[in-house]
């Protein structure tokens, strides 16, 4: 697992592109699901 | 007027085109959890260490299906805008302003990951090198976009004034694409093309395809998600 984890001395760089890129993308979905609550809530 | 083209105008209705959305984002959604988690495994367990430059490539996994999505979503909101600009239809700039935000966000990850791979491959972060360049102008094409649609009050005018710049942009996207056959870049040429076969290992090629598939599902799936707030937005 710690192997893993440090990627053959890589790992700050392997774990900041992947760690960042699905922040983003969960931060996009989260924005998304709340945005259409509120939308749906205040038109029915 | 046909069937055929009463059928499509059907369909360009927001208030039929709405449940519709709905169903297919819920799909592509359940396809891109699926397809992320095998082209995960695919690139971290199967794929094998590449001999030169180590783990630190399996960056491109992310790195090149987000620069392929970055460019696609752009041609595709273009040729909505156009479409909208065309024949005035509503739906059709709400898909082309659906997709800015999507496509922008694909473009910083593709910067991103990049520098997060060109630090340790090539000893820096940042390169004003032609494809890194024209990439960033991408970023900003997208970011124009969405600026000039929400500083303009008027949403008539809005809409066309931020069609024509998406229109006027698309000419950047071939220039990204040839970039590193046009100029002598630091950023290393195609991996993947249609017509030469790949200069990578088979596990390698799947792992990203998957992973772009993914991609795709997810951009369809949340793009559609965001039509429908428009839709219910400007009721």
């Amino acid at each position: 697992m710690k192997e893993f984890l440090a990627m053959g001395g890589y790992g700050l760089y392997v774990w900041g592109a992947y760690g960042v890129t699905f922040l983003l993308l969960g931060v996009e979905m989260a924005l998304l699901v709340n945005r259409s609550r509120k939308c749906s809530e205040t038109k029915t | 007027m046909t069937a055929q083209s009463v059928k499509w105008f059907w369909y360009a209705s927001p208030q039929t085109f709405y449940p519709v959305a709905g169903v297919i984002a819920r799909w592509c959604g359940a396809a891109a959890a699926v397809l992320c988690a095998a082209g995960l495994y695919i690139g971290f367990f199967v794929a094998p260490t590449d001999s030169q430059q180590g783990e630190a490539y399996r960056i491109i996994f992310i790195h090149v299906p987000a620069a392929w999505m970055s460019m696609f979503i752009y041609v595709v909101m273009a040729f909505w805008a156009a479409i909208g600009l065309a024949f005035n239809t509503r739906l059709s700039h709400m898909m082309a302003s659906a997709l800015a935000p999507t496509g922008a966000l694909f473009t910083f990850i593709a910067l991103w990951t990049g520098s997060f791979w060109g630090r340790p491959t090539w000893g820096t972060w940042w390169a004003w090198d032609a494809r890194l360049t024209s990439e960033l102008i991408l970023l900003f094409l997208y970011l124009g976009f969405m600026a000039l649609q929400a500083a303009i009050d008027d949403r008539r005018r809005a809409e066309r004034a931020g069609a024509l710049l998406a229109i006027v942009g698309v000419v950047n996207v071939p220039i990204i694409y040839y970039s590193v056959q046009w100029w002598n870049t630091l950023h290393q040429g195609a991996s993947v093309s249609l017509t030469r076969a790949p200069s990578m290992a088979a596990t390698m090629l799947t792992g990203m395809l998957v992973m772009a598939l993914a991609f795709w599902m997810y951009s369809i799936a949340v793009t559609l998600l965001r039509v429908r707030c428009l839709i219910l937005e400007n009721q």
